[in-house]
């Protein structure tokens, strides 16, 4: 066991690739099933039963979904760039797939006299019992999330359709307004952990000392500022079905339509996963069960709250989309921020 | 292991800043060129410099560049529209070849190398990149980062005038 | 440092894998009869008229724009909020100054009507 390779145990890569491919499949399942439940909710919320057929309760139908968008016919217009036609919905899935790296999934489990820490961007160091995980998790993740915006206006241009065209430029220009509001928000959660390392944040959280209460705005800024950068409803203007006919994903086909489908929904397990992080203590929960039970659990009612949202709130008008954006939520966060520091400086004392 | 690693990234970095200016899509050129700041933003981590990398791809990949897409779409430039004047390719070979001529030069000499900084690999690992970077930044060099703050104004103005001319 | 983001090239490289694998055996497996109609943008089920590519609203560059300067300003304040306890007064004394002449501008924006999307 004591064997190195560039300077780690053997231990350490059968973990790794075992957290790899776990954490992937783990996600991919999450997406097909986050889809049925989406239909099976929403479908119940509107006195409908949602899909039945496929399966017990349709159990089986994300599976025939994709088989079926396997068995597509790919389409590629005739005017459209091909290159960028072909790599957009690649560009969309991938950051999206990503993302979830540096997100603490549990504390640790000991096996074999081998301790791993249940995040894929970590270790422990053996002689010293300490976590090295990503230093800047945080940046990580928004770093992923300002990418997300080129397979979308990739998408939107190589198409070379006016709806799609527009779809993509409404969704950019939505997407890097939250995403500025979103980046700002979670400020005043560093000022309290002075850590941007993830495993520190959810450390930092224990014995319910969670940072939704102590920056309810925040929380409640971060959460909707990413629906709103993963366009979801009510801020799913780029998609509008009724106006835009799917927007920027108009012209596409197959699997590649599938992509940008997947990667939508990869994105909202990891906004779920990073606000379950960063304000609702991560792995944190009641001893009697494992951590990353909890961190599960609080991710899918994070979700359900996400399809809950889909059901209730009718889709908002983009000068409004706009205006929440920059007038309101920005303004917001930075006084947070200012708010944050003079209470650590005179009043927590 | 890390040195073949690095020239793989390297050779990428390369490959896609040549693609920047050969591309005859503008489009394609503006992806090249987001690859090639992921090649950087990789080297800054093999650096031990993980904020640096972060900032790399949040400002240069995911805000520069998507105002440079904006422009590419908003100005609609056709495909190799205008023929490249032979007097601005003859220069500007000219200017990187002695460019880097220059590089291979100072190389040669080993006077690149520089003096060597009073951080270590160790001391970046165990105090943290982020909280290095932060204690220089607002301590030491306290009147650059407010300037900065008076640069980003000047920008912003700049900005809505420019473009509210034209509303 | 190795140990730490190794996993993260072998997502990468898995998260490719997977996308370009799953392209390429939906087009090999997927059936192909193009005709023209079917290649034509979609356009309401009428000839599509002219090019999508038209030139569209400046507002998006002004907002592209803004937000690069708001993300400078946020990347400034990700150290600055990690080392903030550290700093004590001084630290939130020198980013309230930083923050008032970045508000003086967002003011700034907000008068001109450079936020309002009619």
């Amino acid at each position: 066991m004591d064997t190195l390779i560039l300077g780690l145990p053997v231990a350490y890569y059968i973990a790794m690739v075992a957290k790899v491919l776990v954490a992937f499949v783990f996600v991919l399942l999450t997406v097909a099933y986050a889809t049925y439940a989406e239909r099976k909710i929403i479908g119940h919320m509107q006195v409908r039963l949602g899909p039945m057929r496929t399966g017990w309760h349709g159990l089986l139908q994300p599976i025939a979904d994709g088989v079926k968008l396997f068995f597509k016919e790919e389409i590629i217009p005739s005017q459209a760039s091909k290159f960028a036609f072909l790599i957009a919905p690649l560009v969309a899935l991938i950051p999206a797939f990503i993302s979830f790296a540096v997100i603490p999934f549990g504390d640790s489990v000991t096996i074999g006299g081998y301790t791993v820490p249940l995040q894929i961007a970590a270790y422990y160091d053996q002689a010293g019992k300490q976590v090295f995980d990503v230093n800047v998790g945080v940046l990580y993740i928004l770093a992923m999330a300002s990418l997300g915006v080129y397979g979308i206006v990739l998408a939107g241009w190589a198409s070379n359709s006016k709806y799609s065209l527009l779809g993509g430029l409404r969704s950019a220009a939505q997407m890097i307004s939250y995403e500025l509001a979103a980046g700002l928000a979670i400020i005043s959660v560093f000022m309290l952990s002075e850590s941007l390392s993830l495993h520190k944040i959810v450390a930092d959280q224990a014995g319910g000392a969670w940072y939704a209460f102590k920056q309810p705005l925040a929380f409640v800024i971060f959460f909707i500022c990413s629906l709103a950068e993963i366009n979801r409803t009510p801020f799913d203007l780029p998609e509008a079905e009724t106006e835009l006919v799917s927007g920027f994903c108009t012209e596409y086909s197959s699997m590649k339509y599938a992509m940008f489908f997947m990667a939508e929904y990869a994105n909202m397990i990891t906004v779920c996963a990073v606000t379950t992080t960063l304000f609702l203590g991560g792995w944190h929960g009641p001893a009697f069960l494992p951590g990353w039970f909890w961190f599960i659990a609080k991710v899918y009612f994070l979700i359900f709250l996400c399809m809950w949202i889909r059901a209730t709130y009718p889709r908002y008008r983009y000068d409004q989309l706009m205006r929440l954006g920059w007038k309101v939520f920005l303004p917001l966060t930075l006084v947070n921020v200012v708010a944050t520091g003079l209470w650590v400086m005179f009043i927590s004392k | 292991m890390e040195s073949i690693f690095f020239l793989v990234v390297a050779a990428v970095a390369v490959i896609s800043s040549i693609l920047v200016v050969t591309c005859k899509n503008p489009i394609n050129s503006a992806l090249s060129l987001v690859m090639t700041f992921f090649c950087l933003a990789t080297f800054y981590v093999m650096l031990d410099a993980p904020f640096m990398a972060a900032t790399q791809v949040i400002v240069y990949a995911g805000a520069i560049m998507v105002l440079i897409i904006f422009v590419i779409m908003l100005l609609n430039v056709r495909v190799e529209t205008v023929k490249r004047g032979t007097h601005a390719v003859i220069a500007g070979s000219a200017i990187g070849l002695f460019i880097l001529f220059q590089t291979v030069w100072f190389l040669m000499k080993g006077s690149m190398t520089g003096k060597v900084g009073d951080m270590t690999k160790e001391q970046i690992v165990s105090v943290g990149h982020v909280e290095l970077i932060g204690k220089a930044l607002f301590t030491d060099f306290l009147l650059p980062f407010e300037v900065t703050s008076v640069l980003l104004l000047a920008a912003i103005v700049g900005a809505v005038i420019l473009a509210k001319k034209k509303i | 440092m190795l140990g730490a983001y190794l996993p993260i090239l072998v997502l990468v490289v898995i998260a490719c894998l997977f996308g370009l694998g799953s392209v390429v055996f939906s087009s090999l497996i997927g059936q192909k009869k193009p005709s023209q109609v079917k290649l034509a943008p979609y356009e309401c089920g009428c000839e599509p008229v002219g090019s999508a590519r038209e030139r569209f609203s400046i507002k998006f560059y002004l907002i592209a724009m803004l937000f690069i300067l708001f993300d400078i300003e946020a990347v400034f304040m990700y150290p600055w909020a990690v080392l903030f306890k550290r700093l004590g007064m001084f630290g939130l004394v020198e980013m309230g100054l930083f923050i008032v002449i970045l508000f003086v501008g967002y003011v700034y924006v907000w008068k001109k009507g450079a936020l309002e999307w009619e």
